[in-house]
């Protein structure tokens, strides 16, 4: 088993007899070629001329279009569907119900709870209940209005804190009968050192509650997919997932196909940001349309589908209490959370256990103490958005710190100096960090946004807010429990000169299979035109758990490395045989091939392709295989493997805010986000992430709210009345990448894609602060919430100036 | 022969269609121009955005028939367009944008450059400010705008030598990418003889 601490952080190539390279980067002064450079993405062009495909511009000849019917009510029983009339319709194919697919997924094998079309009940507006196949879509959506479906009412479960209560009755029954907690979901109960010492040694001790509504993904693809059975059986699924590989395991498990006969390809995917990382209703139901009619079938969802397909990120009601001695240095923690899952499981195990776990950094404190609960309520289910169920306990945390701060007057970057967890060590539920340079991020965000000179100096209104935090490049669980790679990469190299390397890996836009591409050309020295990559296609690509939990440039990358070195192996024995030397001292790398020894031998300088020629005709057929797999990491308790990661990533954010006091509006001119992603193999890529996070934080802090009404119903389910930033509302955004080199990482990297969020939103709350005295701990911060924050501010001020002795 | 006559980057399409479908399904759906992206379908998102009679329009609120006797132009349309005007590569826009990491999911960018095209065809050298706002009808989720943006100066810069910003993760001394595309009348690369302290 591969295991990255096979390699090492470094080159290839030993450093003796390696060519001088021009430096213009940390890594190219360090001898990569490849390996820092800002290369265009594999498929920028393509995407640029129109020319990609995505899921939706599949079209098979003979294709049908297929429709979904949704529950109109939030929590109902059916008692009879009728399809007769639609099936009638000219032009229909077929309907198929929940008894067509009566086998419950769910991504999380110990929580399957979903059907691709409910059996008996629905749980919330939007579920899905039949689905027709017809010759074109409206066709199909004129089949929909004539199904029957008799619906028996059930009590609605709405608010969180009424399905923690649990009180059942038959008018009102489990969202999910049968559950063993009733609507408890899930929850984590965990304990680390003595907490109530912990505020005992404690200065000053503060409690507050806070709230983190729930936002969704809004990825601009809706979900699409589309499949096709050949007459012996074979079936072929394109989807728009970043879970090729689950989508493979649970459509074979309901559908009664083995694995071997399913193939699923990701085509070019517009957008996922966890919204499409798990299966999805469409998924099974095309692919049993596809199976029926003998026909290929595509299904695309609308907008208003993709916002109660949801996903996003979960709302939660959270208490926290922390202490810290006069000198800054926090004592311990204590968390109290609910949180409001709506009507499925989907990933709230590990969002539950993920809302304590990743809290234990950037900062140390010796005591801790979580008491997490998820619940069911019958609204478009809640799943992993970027930075899954540690942005909302971050958010809150990170303000807190900015309060205990105020109340020992100390500057809050020297607060977050002061209690830095520092690299190789172990943090207080015994998650191991190597790598950080969160020290290095607060540094580069304090001189940037000139902290020391503006903050707490600006006029009212204006103000400067700092936050940090934590992130995993991937974990040690890989959703069902198995020994065998996380990651698998195959390479095959001929005589033309090209590499193609077959990764299971979801390139979903953030450049991963670019990132293959980078190491490949560094590895083995061919430039970046002769690489080519095929990603996530199950019939030919290795096995990959795919693009979650910010695991792809870790795990994949060093796969990747993992098959190259593998590769360089039988390349460098080939040319030593052809030479008569020892394979050491072959070089190969940056676009040569020489013998270290003698150089000046011309014969004993070749190109990389000549060299391919060499092996391929000395070793035979060139491929070689790659993996990776994380070591054995976590804390010695239930659960302690969720969010052991093999490398954490670092940042910090320092927001600028401008506050109207008239009218309550916020506008942000400017963040700095600075983010340990251990070596930035593309910094362009890097920045693209850290920037388009950090946009998502602010935006989500700003102005989305995803909400049902008392009926459940989606408050707005467009991108109208769920408002994203445009290019005039987003704020600068100035990544600053820092690098610590990770010792595991491929060649030192960590994550990028997911960690640089989470300051954005305490951040600029703490900048709130700084710009108009008000401390918002309610998520989202709309003028409403300001003005009646500066309010209540106004009245407390004239309270205290009244109770003060006149003089 | 089709009910509706389209004229459509450059060539006539006879093109049969529902009176109701709009300009956007004919071009995805008829005559298989899939560049132009569908991502809300009520003219919210921006990622239909097409060209018609040089202007922005998004594809999903105009009727095809609407559309006849007019010039459309899509994303599909901007390289040949380069290239029968004796460019090499794409668009510069399109290169540009490529180059400054703009594409990450893509799924939004068809419009976005289109937008841009339309904007850059009208005025040489728009300030950032304009170029928000030539930009603000086309959601992006994935970058925050700022590469956007960036793509949009590289490509002022490599059409007529303004000078040009560069972003943090591309020093100075550095080539900011090299350009795949040429543009008829200028000599070498789009980069080459333009970027200031670029191409050793």
């Amino acid at each position: 088993m591969a295991a990255r601490d096979q390699h090492g952080p470094g080159a290839p190539w030993p450093e003796e007899g390696a060519p001088e390279l021009a430096a213009t980067n940390r890594s190219s002064a360090e001898g990569f070629r490849a390996v820092g450079q800002s290369m265009r993405k594999l498929e920028g062009l393509d995407k640029a001329t129109g020319a990609a495909v995505y899921a939706d511009d599949i079209k098979l000849p003979g294709m049908l279009h297929a429709k979904t019917l949704r529950s109109p009510h939030c929590h109902a029983r059916i008692v009879r569907i009728d399809a007769s009339k639609a099936l009638a319709l000219s032009g229909v194919h077929a309907v198929i119900t929940g008894a067509d697919l009566p086998t419950k997924y769910g991504v999380i094998p110990w929580t399957q709870d979903e059907h691709a079309l409910a059996l008996d009940k629905v749980r919330f507006i939007g579920d899905e209940v039949a689905a027709v196949a017809a010759i074109d879509e409206d066709t199909a959506n004129a089949a929909l209005k004539l199904i029957e479906v008799e619906y028996e009412l059930l009590g609605a479960w709405l608010d969180p804190a009424e399905s923690r209560q649990n009180q059942l009755t038959d008018e009102r029954p489990a969202i999910h009968e049968g559950h063993k907690h009733g609507n408890i979901s899930k929850r984590v109960e965990l304990e680390f050192g003595d907490v109530e010492a912990a505020f005992e040694a404690a200065d000053v001790v503060l409690e507050n509650d806070f709230y983190f509504h729930s936002s969704t993904h809004a990825a601009i693809e809706p979900h699409c997919a589309v499949a096709r059975e050949s007459a012996d059986g074979l079936l072929t699924l394109w989807s728009s997932t970043q879970i090729t590989h689950y989508v493979q395991r649970e459509v074979s498990r309901v559908l009664g196909v083995p694995q071997s006969r399913l193939r699923v390809i990701q085509p070019n995917l517009g957008g996922a940001f966890g919204g499409k990382s798990d299966p999805f209703s469409l998924e099974f139901v095309v692919c049993k349309l596809a199976q029926l009619t003998g026909r290929p079938v595509k299904m695309l969802w609308t907008r208003e589908e993709v916002f109660y397909a949801h996903r996003g990120r979960h709302a939660m009601n959270m208490r926290y209490k922390s202490g810290v001695t006069k000198d800054g240095k926090l004592t311990g923690v204590s968390a109290d959370i609910l949180i409001d899952g709506g009507s499925y499981s989907s990933f709230g195990l590990v969002t539950t256990y993920y809302s304590g776990q990743l809290l234990t950094g950037p900062y140390d404190f010796p005591a801790y103490r979580f008491d997490s609960t998820r619940v069911f309520t019958n609204k478009p289910p809640c799943g992993p958005k970027r930075g899954h169920g540690s942005v909302q306990p971050r958010f809150a945390f990170e303000v807190q710190l900015d309060e205990l701060s105020e109340a020992i007057g100390m500057d809050p970057i020297d607060l977050r100096r002061v209690n830095d967890v520092g690299e190789h060590t172990e943090t207080v539920n015994g998650q191991r960090v190597t790598s950080n340079g969160f020290a290095a991020c607060l540094d580069a965000v304090e001189e940037q946004s000139a902290w020391k000179e503006r903050r707490g100096k600006l006029p009212a209104g204006h103000g400067l807010g700092v936050a940090g935090s934590m992130y995993i490049s991937g974990t040690n669980y890989p959703i069902y429990p198995n020994d065998m790679p996380q990651a698998g990469i195959q390479l095959k190299v001929d005589r033309s000169g090209l590499v193609t390397a077959f990764t299971g890996g979801n390139d979903i836009g953030q450049g991963s299979s670019s990132v293959v591409r980078t190491v490949i050309c560094e590895e083995l020295g061919v430039d970046s035109a002769d690489v080519r990559v095929v990603a996530a296609d199950t019939d030919l690509c290795p096995v990959d758990l795919g693009a979650y939990s910010s695991r792809v440039t870790f795990m994949v990358g060093n796969a990747t490395i993992d098959a190259c070195r593998n590769l360089r192996k039988l390349i460098c024995r080939g040319v030593a045989e052809e030479w008569g030397i020892d394979p050491s001292r072959v070089f190969l790398g940056r676009g040569e091939v020489f013998d270290t020894e003698n150089r000046g031998n011309p014969k004993r300088n070749i190109t990389t392709r000549r060299a391919f020629e060499i092996a391929e005709a000395r070793c035979d057929t060139l491929g070689s295989t790659g993996s990776y797999n994380t070591p054995k990491l976590g804390g010695d308790y239930r659960g302690g493997s969720i969010g052991a990661s093999p490398a954490y990533s670092f940042t910090a954010h320092v927001v600028e805010v401008l506050v109207d006091e008239r009218t309550g509006m916020i506008t942000v001119p400017n963040v700095w986000v600075a983010h340990d992603c251990g070596r930035a193999l593309n910094p362009m890529l890097v920045a693209g992430q850290m920037e388009g996070s950090a946009y998502m934080g602010i935006v989500e802090a700003l102005f989305e709210d995803h909400k049902v009404n008392r009926f459940g119903l989606h408050a707005g389910p467009s991108l109208l009345d769920y408002p994203l930033a445009t290019s005039v509302d987003c704020p600068d955004l100035h990544a600053l990448i820092v690098e610590s080199i990770d010792p595991e990482g491929p060649y030192g990297a960590k994550e990028a894609g997911e960690g640089p969020l989470h300051p954005a939103l305490p951040a600029l709350s703490n900048a709130i602060f700084d710009a108009v005295g008000i401390r918002l701990r309610k998520l989202p911060f709309t003028p409403g919430k300001v003005l009646a924050a500066l309010d209540e501010k106004r009245a407390r001020e004239a309270a205290s100036a009244e109770e003060a002795p006149s003089c | 022969m089709g009910n509706l006559n389209l004229k459509i980057n450059g060539d006539h399409h006879p093109v049969d269609a529902p009176d109701h479908w709009t300009l956007l399904e004919v071009l995805r759906y008829r005559l298989d121009l899939t560049g132009s992206k569908q991502g809300c379908d009520k003219g919210d998102c921006g990622a239909c955005t097409v060209l018609v009679d040089g202007k922005p329009e998004l594809a999903c609120l105009l009727l095809a028939g609407a559309s006849e006797g007019r010039e459309i132009t899509t994303i599909e349309g901007l390289m040949p367009a380069h290239r029968a005007a004796g460019g090499t590569g794409a668009d510069p826009v399109q290169d540009a944008f490529d180059r400054a990491g703009a594409l990450q999911c893509g799924f939004c960018q068809p419009g976005m450059m289109l937008s841009t095209r339309a904007l850059l065809n009208e005025e040489e050298r728009p300030s950032r400010e304009r170029i928000r706002e030539a930009l603000s009808g086309n959601l992006c989720r994935c970058t925050g705008y700022t590469q956007i943006i960036q793509a949009v100066e590289l490509a002022i810069h490599e059409t007529c030598g303004e000078p040009v910003e560069h972003p943090a993760w591309a020093p100075d001394q550095a080539p900011w990418g090299d350009a795949v595309s040429t543009v008829p009348g200028r000599k070498g690369t789009g980069s080459s003889d333009t970027t200031q302290g670029e191409q050793a």
